[in-house]
């Protein structure tokens, strides 16, 4: 085993504020600044930069074998620029080492390749935009919200000039195969999949303080050691994660920042391992296969599908009523109706209305502002109803 | 076990709380000797053994009686004193108090005792002498745990724990808290507090209840222990069609009228929703001692045509009503359990429920507000009368998850607490 794929994935959401029926038609200050505010100033504080700095140091230690991933969605950059500007300087100095490899994704962190190919587009460009403005790197490799993938999915990513995409190393599609090796869609074998290596990635993103795990503590030496168990012909292992992980879902305390730091400084100097970029596996691997994914998977709970976000009553009637004011909204041609309508897409609002964690736990209770599903439902609902009368309003008078 | 009622001669609730919990502890084997103030003969005992207070003898020479005899003070009692009570039950027990009233004073020199087993102007001297006859019947029997049902036992449940030396259980159904807000009855209060100090476990029916005497009684929270109540599964009656002769929504509160009920809540949240909804009309069934300030209120607000008052209503009533809803609204100030919301959810409508209530703890499929959140509540009502997501949802898994709440959960907890009181 030569090579690992650390991927971060980082969002943030507008969240929505309280808006109650009677404010329908009232006034569309649907979102909740203040909260938004000091939730991205207090994740800067305890994730971002102290994690930027790891890496920082990590880069300046290990030069070229060190590199790394990052999809940042639009939203997250845009409450960036707004809430915590030191953010963004502390990820242009990490572009500007070389060692950063920005990946596309759609702009609001949408779940638009389901629902409609003309919206993922548009917002896939946005994002590219925002990247090469901001990083100044154009974007080659794709990942899609939550790593939600199929086949459709895979046509549209290769339609829209990506080469490479990322998505979950799901059971029911691996089979007996290992997710330690590059892939090709069925559908168009010109596109490149990673895998997520979703034991070795979940050890940190969800077991790394867990002390009812039989591996607790985590050391940098035992999960190295992993590494050395692949089997022979494994090729990389992707450890792809949100990058919230550190300091955020996994406390300082813990130890995690220590652990971010100690791995890779292990695998390197004793493993003699590499840290490469999707991008560039893509280029120097070949495909062990073709893989034929009819059915959207995605990185969440132990079914990795859809059902996070999608498939409830609440889930589905909140989606379809979103994307069928698609044409409307388009229609308007009002810039602020348009960028509004996106920001209601974010997977967040949908992933708020999921009643598997009933049964399903913690990690959705942990990432949930509502009390319960049908709270988020009710909010999201009100601001709906108010933005649709917005968009149906005949454009002179409003 | 102390009760004080048992099905079906039952004037509160806690006679057929009790009946469910025992059924399911003898499903999962415990024996259970069941002492009530008196028997009629035709309770359902099932393999239980159900004793009666009344015409147990005790020794008027007796120290316990003496003291205790002594002491005893008359003082009136109203009816909200009692855990459970219906619409229905309350208005029988405002003819029983009105009844029991002529009940002749009982002599303290007699040796035997019978109880009226109700809830008259008697009920504190029969409280007391219940805890004289207590003792004896601990004498007289073989057992491992004393349980106590709510503060009318718990006098018994002390005497008898300093007769026998076995562990005492208190259980807390409901609180005189719960009952009167601030203005609490303190002798009342008073047997609650030294009933589960003296207790060595106190058993509460919701995590409301719990921080209730926590707070409120100051009991040590090591000592409470939350087992959900349960409900019996209901008769397999078919759910009640309802011709409406109007295209409106129904939004409904069903229940007593009084303080505990958080009545005026749900008008203020009722004017709400109509200021930006004329699909819908408001009933409020039931009567209190609020009714007459809530119909002024209504009057006030001007929305007379739409808020309807049905006064008390019974048996078929009550199952018409929730056959014409569209919604259900529980706005209790402090409701230790409450089982109204499960059964609108039975009739497949969609409920709102007050967070100060124990059932709101157990209800998955069910919008939940503070009771003085009135922007929430009208919040809710408007969502579940305009966003079908909503009514599919409810529909789908509501009377499903009901029919999941479950004595034989509570009878599993209770065992675990009873063995790990006897270390077995």
């Amino acid at each position: 085993m030569k090579n690992i794929c650390l991927y971060f994935q980082v969002h943030q959401p507008y969240r929505l504020a309280t808006y109650r029926f009677f404010d329908i038609g009232d006034h569309d200050r649907y979102f909740d600044d203040h909260a938004n505010r000091f939730i991205m100033q207090q994740v800067a504080e305890k994730c971002y930069l102290p994690a930027n700095d790891v890496l920082l140091s990590l880069i300046d230690r290990y030069g070229d074998d060190f590199k790394v991933a990052f999809s940042i969605s639009g939203m997250a950059l845009e409450q960036f620029k707004a809430y915590a500007p030191k953010v963004i300087e502390s990820f242009q100095k990490l572009a500007s080492t070389g060692a950063i490899e920005f990946l596309a994704e759609t702009w609001a962190h949408s779940l638009a390749s389901l629902k409609s190919k003309k919206e993922f587009e548009a917002q896939v460009s946005l994002h590219k935009q925002a990247i090469w403005e901001l990083f100044g790197q154009k974007t080659v490799t794709f990942r899609n919200t939550e790593l939600i993938y199929s086949n459709d999915i895979a046509k549209m990513v290769f339609d829209q000039g990506y080469k490479t995409m990322l998505t979950e190393g799901a059971k029911h599609i691996l089979g007996w195969r290992s997710p330690n090796k590059l892939y090709a869609s069925a559908k168009v074998p010109g596109l490149r999949l990673l895998l997520k290596n979703f034991r070795l990635s979940d050890d940190i993103a969800f077991r790394f303080s867990n002390r009812d795990w039989n591996e607790w503590p985590l050391t940098a030496e035992k999960f190295v050691s992993w590494f050395q168990q692949a089997a022979p012909g494994d090729e990389v292992i992707n450890l792809f994660m949100d990058y919230e992980t550190f300091g955020e879902h996994q406390w300082k305390e813990t130890g995690i920042f220590d652990f971010l730091e100690a791995f890779p400084a292990l695998a390197i100097e004793q493993a003699g391992m590499r840290f490469k970029t999707p991008g560039m596996l893509a280029e120097e691997l070949k495909p062990e296969t073709e893989l034929d994914v009819p059915y959207p998977i995605s990185w969440a709970d132990e079914e990795r599908d859809l059902t996070a976000w999608l498939g409830n009553e609440l889930q589905d009637e909140a989606f379809e009523k979103l994307y069928q004011l698609e044409k409307d909204v388009y229609h308007t041609g009002d810039e602020k109706l348009l960028r509004t309508w996106r920001l209601l897409q974010t997977s967040d609002h949908f992933y708020y209305m999921c009643t598997k964690w009933f049964s399903d736990g913690d990690v959705h209770k942990y990432f949930n502002p509502y009390n319960s599903p049908y709270d988020a439902f009710i909010h999201y609902m009100n601001v709906l109803s108010d933005f649709t009368i917005r968009v149906k309003i005949p454009s002179p008078a409003r | 076990m102390f009760g004080w009622e048992f099905p079906p001669h039952i004037s509160g609730g806690l006679g057929t709380a009790c009946y469910g919990l025992t059924k399911a502890m003898l499903k999962a084997d415990m024996d259970i000797l069941f002492v009530v103030p008196r028997l009629y003969g035709d309770e359902p005992a099932g393999s239980m053994q159900l004793i009666s207070a009344s015409g147990v003898e005790v020794d008027p020479g007796d120290e316990v009686f003496q003291s205790e005899g002594g002491k005893i003070s008359l003082f009136e009692i109203d009816s909200t004193l009692l855990p459970y009570t219906t619409e229905e039950e309350y208005l029988d027990l405002v003819k029983q108090l009105e009844t029991v009233d002529q009940v002749s004073k009982i002599k303290w020199d007699s040796r035997t005792y019978s109880f009226s087993g109700g809830y008259g102007k008697n009920l504190m001297e029969e409280v007391k002498r219940y805890a004289i006859v207590a003792s004896n019947i601990a004498k007289a029997h073989d057992f491992d745990i004393i349980h106590a049902h709510d503060w009318l036992t718990y006098l018994a449940g002390i005497e008898a724990r300093k007769i026998s030396g076995k562990p005492l259980v208190v259980h807390m159904h409901a609180t005189e808290f719960d009952r009167s807000g601030e203005n609490m009855n303190p002798s009342v209060f008073a047997i609650e507090k030294t009933g589960m100090q003296a207790a060595d476990k106190v058993v509460a029916v919701s995590h409301l209840t719990r921080d209730t005497v926590i707070k409120k009684h100051d009991i040590d929270p090591e000592k409470v222990i939350t087992v959900h109540n349960g409900v019996e599964p209901f008769e397999n009656k078919s759910l009640v069609e309802v011709k409406k002769h109007f295209p409106e929504k129904i939004v409904t509160f069903l229940g007593r009228i009084t303080y505990q009920k958080g009545p005026e809540y749900f008008i203020e949240a009722a004017y709400k929703v109509l200021q930006r909804d004329d699909n819908v009309r408001f009933v409020m069934a039931g009567s209190g001692d609020m009714l007459p300030r809530m119909i002024r209120r209504v009057a006030e607000l001007g929305m007379g045509a739409r808020f309807h008052f049905t006064g008390f209503l019974r048996g078929p009533d009550v199952d018409r009503m929730y056959g014409m809803s569209d919604a259900y609204v529980m706005p209790s100030v402090s409701e230790p359990f409450g089982i109204s919301p499960l059964e609108a959810m039975r009739s497949n409508v969609p409920v709102i429920i007050s967070r100060q209530s124990g059932v709101s703890e157990v209800l998955k499929h069910a919008l939940k507000v503070d009771y003085w959140d009135i922007d929430g509540m009208a919040d809710a009502i408007y969502g579940t009368l305009n966003y079908p997501g909503l009514m599919n949802m409810f529909k789908k898994h509501g009377k499903k998850e009901v029919e999941g709440i479950k004595w034989d959960q509570a009878a599993y907890k209770l065992k675990q607490i009873y063995q790990n009181m006897l270390h077995v």
